[in-house]
C-alpha cells in the first residue's frame, strides 16, 4: 500500500485504509486519558487551517488533534468577502507552498476546491468539508462512534434525516457506513432527499416509515438556512415534521434507538430539548471522537514535503 | 534457513524468568513487566506465568511505541496503531521493559520517552529475547535471553504462536 498524501472523500480509500484509520482512532483516544495527553508524532511538523467558512467545531477539533500530535498549527483567516474564486485560490495555493506546510485542513464552499489545492501542493491536504460534496473527517467520527458504541458498524440501520440534497455530511457519512456494511436509509422534507433510483438508498418522508424500519440509529442533520437561497421551510414545521419531538423521544426511549447530530444542534428545530440528556444521545461521544479521529487521519497521511531527500 | 524452535524458545523463557525471579530477591518495591508491541507484550506475558509459578507477581502492560518513532518520515504507509495497556501509574515501580529483538536501540529510546508519560518508575531495565548488535544508540540490554550466531546484518525473524502460529525463530 503506498501511502496516501490527501483525505478527499471517503470513495478515494480503499476499506482497508478506513479499517486501519478506525482501528488506530481507537489507539489515539486512549491518549486523552493519560495524564500527559500529548505524543510526539508530529512534533516539528506544521499544520495550517485554511476555512473559508465560518466553523468552530471542525476547526477547533482539527487544531486540538494537532496539538495532541505536537504538530505546530497556524490559522489562516480567510475573509470571505474577498474571495473570488477561481483566480484567488490559485494565489493561495502559491503562498502556501512558500509557508513550507506539512498538512492543509480546507474548508471551501464551492466543491471540489480542496482537490485543487491537493494536486498543486505536497502538503497533505484533508478537506474539511467542500460545498455539498464531501466531509470525510465527519464521516470517520461518525463512523468510529457507532462502531464504539455497538461494536461494529456492519449489519446496522442508520437513518439520516434533513435535508440530504445539500448535506456533504450525509453524503460522507452514508459513504463510509455502507462500506462497512451498514444500511442506510434517508429522510427529509421530499424535495430535499434524493430518489431512491439517483442514490441506491431508500428514501422515507415521515417518522412512522422510520420506526416500521426499525433503525438503530436516528443521525440528525443541521437545518443550514445559511446554506440556502431561501428558507424552504419555518423552523416551528419543520420540528413537528421532521424533528425529535418529545412524543417521538418516547418512541425512541422505547426501542432503545441512539441519537447523532453533526452539531451545532438547533434546539427546537431538529431537536427537543428533551432529547439533549437522552441517555443515548451519541452527540458529546461525536464531538469526543471528532478529536481522535482527526489524529488518526492526520497521523496516516504522508505530506510529500518529507520525501525531498 | 537455522531455525530455533519451541523447545529452545521456552527453555531461554525458563532462564529469563529464573535471572528476573534472583534479581527480585534483593530488591522491594513493585515490579511490572512492560512489554514492547509487538511480540515484547506477549514475552511478557509468558515471563509473568512463569514468574508466578515461582510466587513472584509482577503487573503487566503493553506498550504501542509507533506515536514516539523518530522514523515517523519514512515513506511506507503506516500500519493501524495498537492501544498501551498501562492501566496503572508506573510511579515507584521496579520495570523491566520486554522487547523481542535490540538492535538499532531506537525502539527502546522511544519505548522510554513513551513510559515516562504514565509516571516516575523506581528503575528500569531493559530485557530481550535476542541482542542482534548493531547499535545506533547509547543504548544496552541488561539481559539477553538467547544468543544468535548470524551475522549482524542478517535479517531475524520471530514467530510466536499468539500471534504467528507457531514459536521459532529464523535467520539466514
Amino acid at each position: 500500500m503506498n501511502p496516501r498524501k490527501d483525505l478527499l472523500t471517503i470513495g478515494s480509500l480503499s476499506t482497508e485504509e478506513i479499517n486501519t484509520i478506525l482501528d488506530s482512532a481507537t489507539a489515539m483516544k486512549d491518549i486523552f486519558t493519560k495524564s500527559v495527553k500529548k505524543v510526539p508524532a508530529l512534533k516539528g511538523k506544521s499544520v495550517l487551517t485554511l476555512f473559508y467558512e465560518p466553523s468552530t467545531r471542525t476547526r477547533s477539533s482539527f487544531e486540538v488533534a494537532a496539538h495532541r500530535l505536537s504538530a505546530d498549527v497556524t490559522t489562516f483567516t480567510v475573509s470571505t468577502s474577498s474571495v473570488v474564486k477561481g483566480e484567488s485560490v490559485h494565489d493561495t495555493i502559491d503562498t502556501l507552498m512558500s509557508m513550507k506546510m506539512d498538512y492543509i485542513i480546507v474548508r471551501h464552499k464551492h466543491s471540489g476546491i480542496p482537490a485543487v489545492i491537493a494536486r498543486h501542493c505536497k502538503a497533505a491536504v484533508i478537506n474539511a468539508g467542500d460545498g455539498a460534496h464531501a466531509h470525510p473527517s465527519q464521516a470517520f467520527l461518525d463512523a468510529f462512534t457507532i462502531r464504539e458504541k455497538y461494536g461494529e458498524v456492519a449489519g446496522r440501520r442508520v437513518v439520516i434525516i434533513g435535508d440530504i440534497l445539500h448535506s456533504r455530511v450525509a453524503r460522507s457519512t452514508s459513504c463510509i457506513l455502507k462500506r462497512l456494511g451498514a444500511e442506510v436509509a434517508y429522510m427529509g422534507p421530499g424535495p430535499l432527499v434524493p430518489l431512491q433510483k439517483h442514490t441506491g438508498i431508500p428514501r422515507f418522508t415521515n417518522w412512522d416509515q422510520i420506526f416500521e424500519w426499525r433503525p438503530d440509529v436516528i443521525y440528525l442533520l443541521r437545518v443550514q438556512n445559511e446554506r440556502m437561497d431561501a428558507p424552504f421551510f419555518p423552523a416551528g414545521d419543520y420540528h413537528q415534521a421532521f424533528g425529535v419531538t418529545e412524543e417521538r423521544l418516547e418512541r425512541i426511549d422505547d426501542l432503545n434507538l441512539s441519537i447523532m447530530h453533526p452539531g451545532p444542534v438547533n434546539r427546537g428545530v431538529e431537536i427537543c430539548d428533551a432529547a439533549m440528556d437522552y441517555r443515548n444521545t451519541l452527540i458529546n461521544d461525536q464531538v469526543e471522537n471528532g478529536i481522535a479521529a482527526r489524529m488518526s487521519i492526520l497521523y496516516h497521511l504522508t505530506p510529500q514535503t518529507q520525501n525531498n531527500d | 534457513m537455522p531455525t530455533i524452535g519451541k523447545d529452545a524458545i521456552d527453555a531461554a523463557l525458563d532462564n529469563w524468568a529464573e535471572r528476573i525471579a534472583v534479581g527480585r530477591s534483593s530488591q522491594g518495591g513493585e515490579l511490572a513487566l512492560i512489554g514492547l508491541i509487538s511480540h515484547g507484550d506477549i514475552l511478557a506475558q509468558r515471563l509473568i506465568q512463569r514468574l508466578e509459578a515461582r510466587g513472584i507477581y509482577a503487573r503487566y502492560g503493553a506498550l504501542d511505541i509507533s506515536l514516539y518513532r523518530d522514523d515517523f518520515d519514512m515513506k511506507q504507509s503506516k500500519p493501524a496503531l495498537r492501544s498501551s495497556y498501562l492501566p496503572f501509574s508506573t510511579d515507584g515501580l521496579h520495570i523491566i521493559l520486554v522487547d523481542d529483538v535490540v538492535q538499532t536501540g531506537r525502539t527502546v529510546r522511544a519505548a522510554l520517552n513513551a513510559l515516562f508519560e504514565y509516571g516516575r518508575p523506581a528503575s528500569v531495565q531493559l530485557h530481550c529475547l535476542t541482542d542482534r548488535g548493531g547499535r545506533e544508540l547509547p543504548i544496552s540490554p541488561d539481559y539477553s535471553a538467547l544468543r544468535i550466531d548470524a551475522p549482524s546484518t542478517a535479517k531475524v525473524t520471530l514467530h510466536l504462536q499468539e500471534t504467528d502460529g507457531c514459536d521459532e525463530i529464523i535467520y539466514p
